[in-house]
């Protein structure tokens, strides 16, 4: 392991260096933004709709980082809550003639909600048994999606309205490119500051030793519980708006895939780490685009990596401060 | 058909798919047992087990045609091959994983799982993929209750597996070892039982069974496909639970409820069969909330 990390070191030892010095963070992010304002003019239409869909995965992974990275608790259905508020959306923009920012607030209810449902009776459990717990709700959301007059059974719904706001219709794809860049910062600063937080402290504690957080007056089912909601919510915003890019949504877009591959970026790229965890979100989307000529192989070539990485880079590919435990 | 009818009807349908389900919960329970690990990827080898058994059959069937004699050896031979895979990936992929936090080797189950799954869906381009077994629909008739001859032989082969499995564990000296390391891994290092072999074991037997599940499976249905092992490995594990994880005897009990309560929750008006998977994880979280024991688990303290 030792001089795994000392080769390691040497590879990301400057950027992470880079990354630790202050106005060189600065210059580095300011460069990040211009490349984000200016990525669709460089690299086409096609890249733009590639892109809006990694940013989308940005804001997922987050989420999920919240309550995998920063909780320490293992969600498998995490896609569950991403279809909660994409069919919150669908259902009530299509049936109760509600607009979409009408809806957004009842989107972020209801998945705040079903963290609370699912979250409540089951994170006093041990971890391997929330985590197939999760898996189970996350099926059951999809199949109650499939069955259901309401969701629009196996052919989900169509016809979603698209937003505007102030009078400015959000209809081609390069304004959903930037909506998702919006959406992506906001997710980072969010992220940022809940890890620096008081909750995030707590979360950092029940992660590494729950019973002494839990000695110090730490409310372990709460923080978690806490974790659960903010992912939750964080995962209904950008279901909301995958609803109104795509216009169209159906069950098979919120499978266990879904969920896996949400969980790779989070992993890939580093657990808790949020430069990380962007970098897997561009992984695991860019990813199987430039490895398009693979055909189905290219899921088996990511399978492998990430089975490579558990192995011998468990903390992920950026290198933090701090490694986890 | 009469309500009773319909009933024993169920009864025999429960009974087959409980057998499959019994099967593959039994190596989930036992590598549970002896490295207090979830193995994700179980219900994958319950998939290769269907594919190594389909291309045993297709090797032979040509000499020995696609009978039940047939759909044996084919079971034999995908039993052997996928214990053999079983324990290359505990050496592989949980060994050095064992001393990490328990996140990490849940993760790494899952990428094993994944890649099982990507490894097939690759080979066969993600077709459904014909199982020819040429078993027939012959069967035998009590009063209006109608068993096929399928149904007796893989109810029969799943029970003559089970009793094989419990006198192994029960009577043979890698049996008691097995216990023995489930209760206390380190004491029995210290007692000089030689542990790596045992978990060796374990997993070999336990990937063994899924793959007879595999198989019979493949033949009873009469096709196989890459993503097969998913459900039923998430059911499997509901009847591990339900009979209390650990547990052997649990574990074949978990597996017949599951299966029988399926069975009937699909004759309850309003449920149906749409509704049947819903149905199913519904039970295992109502389980895992309220008796996460099991019916035949000892309670457990976890360590982090």
């Amino acid at each position: 392991m030792g001089e795994k990390s000392v080769v390691a070191a040497r590879l990301f030892g400057p950027l992470a260096g880079l990354m630790e010095n202050r106005p060189a963070r600065w210059t580095a992010t300011a460069a990040l933004l211009v490349l984000m304002a200016v990525a669709p003019m460089i690299f086409g239409s096609y890249a733009t709709v590639i892109l809006t869909n990694a940013l989308l995965y940005v804001v997922l992974a987050l989420g999920l980082n919240v309550v995998v990275g920063y909780a320490g608790l293992l969600d498998l259905g995490y896609a569950a809550f991403f279809a909660v508020g994409a069919y919150t959306i669908g259902v009530l923009t299509l049936d109760f003639g509600l607009n979409f920012w009408m809806s957004l607030p009842f989107a972020v209810l209801a998945a705040a909600i079903a963290g609370v449902i699912i979250g409540g009776p089951t994170l006093g459990l041990r971890s391997d048994y929330l985590a197939i717990v999760t898996l189970g709700f996350g099926e059951i959301v999809r199949f109650s999606a499939r069955n259901l007059e309401i969701t629009g059974k196996a052919s989900g719904l169509s016809g979603i309205q698209q937003p505007s706001i102030f009078g400015y219709e959000i209809a081609s794809s390069l304004d959903f490119y930037y909506t998702f860049c919006i959406l992506a910062i906001i997710a980072v600063i969010v992220s940022f500051r809940l890890a620096n937080s008081r909750l995030g402290r707590a979360w950092l504690y029940v992660r590494h030793d729950e019973d002494a957080a839990e000695a110090m007056g730490i409310d372990r089912v709460r923080v978690k519980l806490a974790a659960y909601v903010i992912g939750a919510i964080y995962g209904a915003i950008g279901g909301a708006f995958f609803a109104v890019n795509l216009g169209a949504i159906s069950p098979e877009s919120f499978s266990f895939t879904q969920s896996v591959l949400i969980l790779m970026a989070v992993i890939l790229g580093g657990m808790g780490k949020i430069p990380g965890v962007i970098l897997g979100a561009f992984i695991v989307i860019l990813g199987p685009e430039l490895l398009r000529d693979l055909g189905p192989l290219r899921l088996l070539v990511f399978a492998v990596g990430l089975l490579l990485i558990m192995l011998f880079r468990p903390s992920g590919i950026w290198p933090g401060r701090s490694a986890a435990k | 058909m009469t309500f009773l009818d319909i009933l024993t009807q169920q009864l025999v349908n429960g009974l087959v798919l409980g057998s499959f389900y019994a099967l593959v919960a039994l190596g989930y329970t036992m590598i549970f047992g002896v490295i207090k690990l979830l193995n994700f990827a179980h219900g994958d080898l319950y998939m290769v087990g269907g594919f190594v058994g389909f291309i045993g059959l297709s090797a032979i069937s040509s000499v020995v045609g696609g009978d039940w004699p047939a759909v044996f050896i084919a079971m034999l031979f995908s039993m052997i091959a996928v214990g053999c895979l079983g324990v290359v990936i505990q050496r592989v992929a949980y060994q050095p994983m064992l001393a990490a936090p328990r996140l990490s080797i849940l993760i790494t189950a899952l990428a094993v799982s994944l890649v099982l799954q990507n490894a097939v869906l690759g080979l066969t381009g993600g077709q459904y993929q014909p199982f020819r077994a040429d078993l027939g629909f012959g069967g035998i008739n009590i009063g209006s209750l109608f068993i096929q001859y399928n149904q007796m032989v893989l109810v029969g082969t799943a029970a003559v597996l089970m009793i094989g499995l419990e006198l192994f564990v029960s009577r043979t000296q890698y049996g008691r070892a097995m216990r023995a390391v489930s209760i206390d891994k380190d004491m029995c290092q210290l007692m000089g039982i030689n542990v790596p072999v045992v978990i060796a074991v374990t997993f070999f037997i336990g990937s063994a069974l899924a793959a007879a599940a595999g198989t019979m499976a493949g033949a009873y249905y009469g096709s196989i496909w890459y993503f097969m092992g998913f459900l039923i490995g998430l059911k499997a594990f509901t009847a591990a639970v339900i009979g209390g994880i650990g547990s052997i005897p649990g574990a074949m009990l978990g597996g017949l409820i599951l299966g029988l309560l399926e069975a009937f929750g699909t004759q309850i008006p309003g449920i149906g069969s749409e509704w049947k998977d819903v149905f199913s994880f519904g039970v295992l979280i109502l389980v895992l909330v309220f008796k996460p024991t099991g019916l035949l688990g000892r309670p457990e303290q976890e360590r982090m």
